[in-house]
């Protein structure tokens, strides 16, 4: 267990500094910089602000083509309104998907702490509850491509006004919804290995070969909540703006 | 912050270290109360599209909802606020860089469409 958890701040030790003195000593320690984090828990943060520069990169094309072109850019409002009860509701599928997945943040963050309790049953249903509102938002995803290729909207045009639309919404929404698909996989494979008390046991994983625990759930759910909040920025920017 | 982390202990009565003495664990009712406002939050945002408010409100409203939004999930969804400062620094700094990249191509953008505006009267 001390393998992947070496938590150096133990219960007897004098506490360490906070504040920016605590900045400054954690880093010149000269040996983890990051005391209160696990190695897999500082890998996933540092892989995450990797995957920040590449979403930040999208939007930032996003805005460029978005503001230097002399075409009137398409409304998203109308755009991605639906038809129903006999009225144009506006942005409608987008919201229901912004409320499904900040739903399943929720469970996520609550299949965490149980996951810390070593409620493994409760731990599961919240993580399957996850799982499933993920599948859910990926297929309502799906239907809204569907919806728009129909439509007519390409790469390069749409029958609304800058071409450069297509590009950016297929770029942007298809990175994310790969982002949410490869969540789901991943939520189903810690599901199975909480179910099958792999962390009680501290069984080795397939893909590091080192002991697992239930903070590998609390990884997990790190990498979730960030795809709910990359979707923040985007129903902010692409959606709303 | 180190008494977030002295409650965080006692919340987990019996764990050994092995069983993460600095776990991330927390009462329910925070992530509950976070849970409620992200919604709350959600639909103030939808509700500026729906009311469609224009110009800087809009842009203002929309913006303040998102960073409300992403500050919450940041910070206890994902834990931050109970992590030490080394980390929190060194994973919320760096993408201060996307906004200077904004700014300098805000300006660059400004320039291609006047060039477009003033070159390609069409529309280019």
């Amino acid at each position: 267990m001390a393998e992947t958890t070496l938590h150096s701040m133990k219960a007897g030790e004098p506490p360490r500094p906070d504040g920016l003195q605590g900045i400054v000593a954690d880093w010149s320690s000269d040996q983890r910089a990051f005391k209160s984090a696990s190695w897999g828990k500082a890998m996933m943060w540092i892989f995450l602000l990797s995957d920040t520069f590449i979403f930040g990169c999208f939007l930032l094309a996003y805005m460029t083509a978005r503001m230097s072109t002399t075409v009137p850019w398409p409304n998203a409002s109308e755009v991605f309104a639906l038809h129903m009860f006999g009225a144009d509701i506006p942005l409608i599928l987008i919201a229901i998907m912004t409320f499904v997945l900040i739903s399943s943040s929720g469970t996520m963050a609550l299949a965490v702490n149980m996951a810390y309790r070593k409620n493994r049953r409760a731990t599961v249903i919240l993580i399957l509850f996850t799982a499933l509102m993920g599948a859910t938002f990926v297929g309502m995803q799906a239907f809204e491509w569907t919806k728009l290729i129909t439509e007519g909207v390409r790469p390069w045009g749409n029958p609304w006004g800058a071409a450069q639309f297509g590009s950016a919404f297929f770029m942007i929404t298809g990175f994310h919804g790969t982002h949410v698909t490869i969540g789901v996989i991943f939520l189903l494979i810690v599901a199975r290995k909480v179910w099958r008390g792999d962390y009680d046991r501290g069984e080795r994983g397939f893909f590091t070969s080192r002991r697992g625990d239930y903070e590998h759930v609390e990884i997990m759910g790190l990498y979730w909540h960030f795809v709910d909040l990359v979707w923040v920025f985007i129903f902010a920017f692409f959606y709303l703006w | 912050m180190a008494q977030a982390e002295a409650q965080a202990q006692s919340v987990a009565p019996g764990t050994g270290e092995a069983a993460h003495a600095h776990g991330q664990q927390h009462p329910i009712g925070v992530y509950l109360w976070v849970w409620f406002w992200l919604f709350v939050l959600s639909a103030c945002s939808y509700m500026v599209d729906y009311a469609e408010l224009q110009g800087y409100l809009r842009w203002g409203l929309i913006l303040a909802f998102m960073i409300l939004k992403a500050g919450l999930i940041v910070a206890v969804f994902m834990h931050m606020v109970w992590e030490r400062l080394a980390l929190a620094y060194a994973i919320l700094l760096p993408p201060v860089a996307v906004l200077v990249f904004v700014a300098i191509m805000a300006i660059e953008s400004n320039y291609t469409e006047v060039t477009r505006a003033t070159l390609f009267s069409g529309g280019g």
